[in-house]
């Protein structure tokens, strides 16, 4: 098999998959949707791996035109495939988590009617980011940016009949369009000003002439032409890997499914603006000011998220939070320069949070769809799998030593430490108090669920609703959490196999990858780093080379530290003192307030910008259309038009004699008109 | 006149028509009232004969006859031929009508086909005398179809104000063609054309003639502000003889104009291009506007003939073959518009009802979604809104104003751009009365269950006359080139 068609198999496989459980599900029933869209995606997984193993020893770059789709004056829109060693890592973190994403679901969506659509959904999705990660040109990379994009709305609002989720996936979807407009911006500045060609290959080999140019968006005012592109790129980013500002979709994007919060707000989507920045690589190292830009957002969403995490009750949302703080560590990655340690810590978290969400979508079956953890406890016996994949999760979440997470988050560190960007100082403040932030609510969570008193005993019968399953009839016999007899159970083998089998990566290849990925040459030629310019890399590589030297060195740094502190302070408040967080929360009252309302962006946004333009809209309603265009035009006309009818009604006498008057004035008037001409002019 | 070199083929036609008609009109004495249909029968076979006349004597030229005083070109031919078809469809329309009504006699027949000999002689005139006879011949007909219910008042006072007032007209009619043969020195349109080529005639004369001409012209058409009595006719005649009297003569008018302004006076475009414009604009401006106001639907569609015949002038005034063209499909469009519209109306009407308010045609989606179907066409074909031939032919005249350039108007020249835009304009404004008549059918309720009975022939006859539209609409070039073929033909001789 050529490299094309194998390409071309491994987009195309999820895609065959999604079509037929879409459009013939009905007909195939439960069983054979999922088997054909699973084997689908492994068909994907596997050859995503023989890829991968080919460009760990050495293989050729491909970049190739497959489908020119239309030509207009000399612009060529066509479907391409640029698969290099970035292509490839992604495609395996992809394929692979969708994979035990689909198995998974077997179990988690069971009982929903809309089975055969969901897998329709999920593989559809693995299609699109697929579409996404082997793009060879911006437009085919907008399409997969779109197309997941509508995927994730769909798969949020897969429940449709509740409001909180067509809330939610509206939110999403708008919240996007903000970043998508300014990606979309930043693609039209890439065609207007680096060469006419919107092929990566192209733009690249265009920038030593356009490097200086400056634009003039606001006249007489110059800006750096590559910063303006970078910065506008990178909202599209900050939309979809959900940096601060346009963070606020996320959390609500937990009400869909749990598999499609680990699939696509967890391990793939969400990180699309890391890779696409990685991709941008040289691009964005042409611009400092991008890059402090990154840096600043990235810090922010890192350490403000986290805290969020901390008072969160529902199990997914305090994950959902946890990905926020890890996608800000990525993009202060990327502000570093440190593109690989990024997508280094892309791969790590999309095992080890994928692994988290589908154990707290365990826990969710397991405690018949409670979410709340101050409902759950002591669940370690009744759930031992999901118990022990969890901890290993955490474990790999907090940065402990040897553990997958460790070495791409203290890589992060390390480069953030040594950048010589102005906005290091900050940066480096953030991620490290991250590591405590992070340690304290991961293990918050963890004791709060798994160890500690057995707490749906006491609330039997919970008023709220939080559950995850589709039918809300209030006949439906299917109530939330646990009965007063009923005891959690370990999830049925489809749900605790990806569990298992995720969990491996999520300890173990840290070890194995920190060397190649940062320290080695796997990224050689597709991730470019001005490493005199920018050094952040520079000091992690030294170190990335000997993985079991840079773990045991771990124990002697502040992260280590931090992240134990974290996880004891999580046990003193959860597991020994109860009575300490509790009075921490009433002396700060206000920050828990704080916190517990997300900082009140949902409130400003909602204020500022769903207020405001409705405002606009009722300016433009009342104003404009009411008033001037259906007042003074519309009506205005019409009401001249109808006094002037009845003018003419009036003449209309009915008199001959006025008739004939009429006649001859008509016949007077012409040959006035005529005449005059004729004599005078 | 020479007897022996008489050919008489090119009226052949006409004179079989004056015969058949002549004999209907004596056979008809001796018919019983309960076989009247016999008369009705020979009277549409008089029209398919004249018909197949017409296409035997077909020739791609001009021939004339009569000394020089009838003249048979292709542009005539077409007409006639759609003349009789009209005829034929208004009789075929009116016959329960007038039956239900005591019209259901000989006169209304023998009046119809007199009125049908008298635009034949119209069409066929290449002098003013024979022109002026045609139209004296078509006129009286009418004057006496107005009346033909002796008893009713509307349709008396109608009578007469048309007959007072055509005879105003027709008497500033002779009075321009006086004038132009006091200018010229001769009543022939092809002489006059010629002295006015020569330079030799008097300039003020001829534009003194001109004025009242046209102004007899637009009476006959029904324009602004010769059109006062067009509304009142309307309304005031029975449905079947607004009909007959809204649906072929404006054909007629349209040849009689080409034949005075265009082959007579056509080297004067420029003086007369200007009068034309002043009285298009504002027959579309009165005639959309007013329309507006009407709740009586003979009276609306009488003030939206008025807009018509102010964009079938639009055509006309571009004084070119191209706008010729486009002013005769537009009247051919516009007459099969017409006959559908009110056909329905007639489908409508009943013994002791009248379909003529706007209210009656209430909710007639419920009562008959056909029916109802087919006054859509009509509005939307009136309105002008695509894909129906109403559309097409709005645009045809207005692309050739707007080819025009710029036209004198007395007081200097003005772009025609002018022009366009302003028709545009009315014909948005005449779109509401039109959409009114569908949100009536469409989204009010009915009034009354009265069963709409229609006879066979009607109903098909009917349907394929609306869905003509429809057809048209979609393919116009056929009738489109047939008009530019007989106008570049016909104008090509004189």
């Amino acid at each position: 098999m050529d490299m094309k068609s194998l390409y071309l198999l491994i987009a195309l496989s999820p895609l065959a998959g999604a079509i037929i459980a879409g459009l013939f599900g009905w007909a195939i029933g439960r069983r054979a949707a999922h088997v054909v869209t699973i084997a689908g995606v492994a068909v994907s997984a596997v050859l995503s791996l023989k890829v991968l193993y080919g460009f760990l020893n050495g293989g050729a770059v491909f970049n190739e035109t497959v489908y020119t789709w239309l030509t207009v004056g000399g612009m060529e829109f066509s479907v391409g495939f640029l698969v290099d060693s970035l292509t490839a890592l992604m495609l395996v973190v992809v394929t692979s988590v969708s994979l035990m994403v689909h198995i998974y679901t077997i179990g988690y969506m069971s009982e929903d009617p809309g089975y055969q659509r969901f897998f329709s959904y999920i593989s559809l999705f693995t299609f699109s980011m697929l579409m996404l990660v082997m793009s060879n040109n911006f437009v085919q990379l907008f399409f997969g940016w779109e197309a997941v994009g509508l995927v994730s709305y769909l798969l949020i609002g897969f429940w449709f009949k509740r409001p909180t989720a067509t809330y939610a996936n509206l939110k999403a979807f708008l919240v996007n369009r903000v970043g998508d407009f300014g990606f979309l911006l930043g693609i039209g500045l890439v065609l207007a000003h680096f060469g006419g060609s919107l092929n990566y290959a192209d733009v690249f080999a265009a920038l030593p002439q356009v490097k200086d140019q400056t634009i003039q968006i606001i006249p007489g005012v110059d800006w750096s032409l590559m910063t303006v592109t970078c910065i506008l790129l990178f909202v599209g980013a900050m939309g979809k890997s959900a940096q601060f500002p346009l963070h606020v979709w996320l959390p609500d994007s937990m009400e869909g499914p749990t598999p499609i919060s680990a699939l696509i707000h967890a391990a793939t989507m969400v990180t699309a603006g890391i890779f696409m920045v990685s991709r941008m690589s040289p691009m964005f190292e042409l611009s400092d000011t991008a890059l402090n830009f990154v840096m600043i957002t990235g810090s922010i969403t890192a350490l403000f998220m986290g805290f969020l995490g901390i008072v969160q009750n529902d199990i997914k949302r305090v994950v959902a939070y946890s990905t926020l703080s890890q996608l800000g560590y990525m993009t202060v990655a990327l502000g570093a320069s440190a593109y690989s340690v990024a997508m280094f810590h892309v791969m790590t978290h999309a095992f080890f949070k994928a692994l988290l969400f589908l154990a707290a979508g365990s826990v969710i079956i397991g405690m018949h769809h409670e979410q709340d953890m101050r409902k759950m406890g002591g669940l370690r016996k009744y759930m031992p799998i999901t118990w022990i994949t969890s901890l290993l999760g955490s474990l790999a979440l907090i940065g402990t030593p040897f553990f997958s997470g460790f070495y791409s988050k203290d890589s992060i560190i390390l480069a953030v430490e040594h950048s010589n960007l102005a906005a290091s100082g900050f940066a480096t403040f953030a991620v490290l108090a991250g590591v405590f932030v992070t340690a304290f609510y991961s293990f918050r969570m963890y004791f709060l669920v798994f160890h500690g008193k057995e707490r749906w005993m006491d609330a039997a019968h919970p008023a709220s609703h939080h559950g995850d399953h589709a039918d809300e009839e209030p006949d439906h016999d299917h109530h939330h959490g646990l009965g007063p007899n009923d005891k959690p159970h370990e999830s049925p083998w489809v749900v605790t196999l990806p569990l298992v089998l995720l969990a491996i990566p999520s300890v173990i290849i840290g070890y194995f990858a920190v060397g190649p990925l940062v320290g080695g040459d796997f990224f050689n030629g597709v991730i470019f780093t001005n490493l005199a310019a920018h050094p952040g890399l520079a000091a992690v590589m030294p170190h990335a080379e000997h993985a079991f030297e840079m773990g045991m060195h771990a124990f002697v740094t502040l992260p280590f530290w931090l992240a134990l502190a974290g996880v004891v302070t999580a046990w003193v408040f959860y597991m020994k003192a109860p009575q300490i967080p509790a009075a921490i929360k009433k002396t700060f009252a206000p920050v828990n307030t704080l916190l517990e309302n997300k900082y009140y962006l949902d409130e400003i946004y909602f204020a500022v910008f769903a207020k405001g333009s409705r405002a606009l809209g009722t300016f433009f309603w009342k104003i404009c259309d009411m008033l001037l265009i259906d007042g003074l035009i519309v009506n205005g006309s019409a009401k001249l038009v109808g006094s002037f009818s009845r003018v003419v009604r009036r003449l209309q006498t009915g008199f001959i004699y006025s008739y004939a008057t009429t006649m001859i004035v008509g016949v007077l008037a012409l040959i006035t008109i005529w005449f005059s001409q004729l004599i005078f002019g | 006149m020479n007897w022996a070199d008489l050919n008489l083929m090119p009226a052949l036609p006409e004179i079989f028509l004056l015969a058949a008609l002549s004999f209907i009109l004596v056979l008809d004495l001796f018919i019983p009232d309960e076989k009247r249909d016999v008369t009705y029968g020979l009277s549409l076979l008089t029209l398919a004969a004249c018909a197949a006349l017409q296409l035997a004597t077909f020739e791609p030229f001009a021939t004339t006859t009569f000394s020089g005083m009838f003249v048979d070109d292709p542009m005539a031919d077409i007409i006639k031929v759609a003349m009789y078809g009209v005829t034929a469809a208004v009789l075929v329309y009116t016959r329960q009508y007038v039956a239900d009504r005591g019209m259901f006699r000989g006169e209304y027949y023998t009046l119809s086909l007199f009125a049908l000999l008298g635009m034949n002689v119209m069409v066929s005139s290449s002098h003013f005398l024979t022109l002026y006879i045609g139209l004296e011949l078509l006129s009286l007909a009418l004057y006496a179809l107005i009346a033909l219910r002796r008893d009713s008042a509307a349709g008396t006072e109608a009578a007469m104000k048309y007959f007072v007032l055509g005879a105003l007209a027709s008497g500033m009619l002779l009075y321009g063609m006086s004038m132009v043969y006091g200018a010229t020195g001769s009543l022939a349109i092809s002489e006059i054309a010629a002295a006015i080529a020569s330079g030799h005639s008097n300039a003020v004369l001829l534009v003194f003639g001109l004025v009242f001409l046209v102004a007899g012209l637009a009476f006959k058409l029904g324009a602004v502000p010769f059109h006062m009595w067009v509304p009142d006719v309307y309304q005031g005649s029975p449905t079947a003889v607004t009909l007959m009297l809204g649906a072929a003569p404006k054909l007629a008018a349209f040849v009689f104009i080409i034949r005075i302004l265009v082959q007579g006076m056509g080297e004067l475009s420029g003086d007369w291009q200007g009068m034309l414009v002043l009285i298009a604009a504002l027959s579309m401006m009165i005639g959309n506007v007013a329309a507006i106001a009407q709740t009586n639907i003979k009276r609306m569609l009488a003030y939206s003939t008025i807009s018509h015949m102010g964009f079938l002038l639009l055509g006309l005034l571009a004084a070119n073959e191209q706008g010729y063209a486009s002013a005769m499909f537009y009247a051919m469009v516009y007459v099969l518009t017409t006959l559908a519209g009110f056909g329905v109306l007639l489908a409508l009407s009943h013994a002791g009802f009248e379909c003529e308010k706007l209210e009656d045609l209430k909710g007639l989606n419920q009562r008959n979604s056909w029916y109802a179907f087919l006054m859509l066409l009509v509005m939307f074909s009136m309105a002008g809104i695509p894909p129906l031939a109403g559309f097409y032919a709005k645009f045809a005249v207005i692309k050739s104003v707007v080819d025009l350039g710029a036209v004198n108007m007395g007081f200097g020249m003005v772009s025609a751009l002018y022009l366009a835009v302003f028709a545009v304009m009315m014909s948005l404004v005449g779109a509401f009365y039109y959409l009114r008549v569908v949100k009536n059918m469409y989204f009010d309720d009915k009034q009354s269950d009265a069963p709409i009975v229609v006879r066979g022939e009607m109903k098909v006859l009917l349907s394929v006359n609306a869905l003509a539209l429809l057809v048209l609409g979609v393919l116009p070039q056929g009738l489109i080139e047939l008009c530019i073929e007989a106008m570049r033909q016909s104008l090509a001789v004189l």
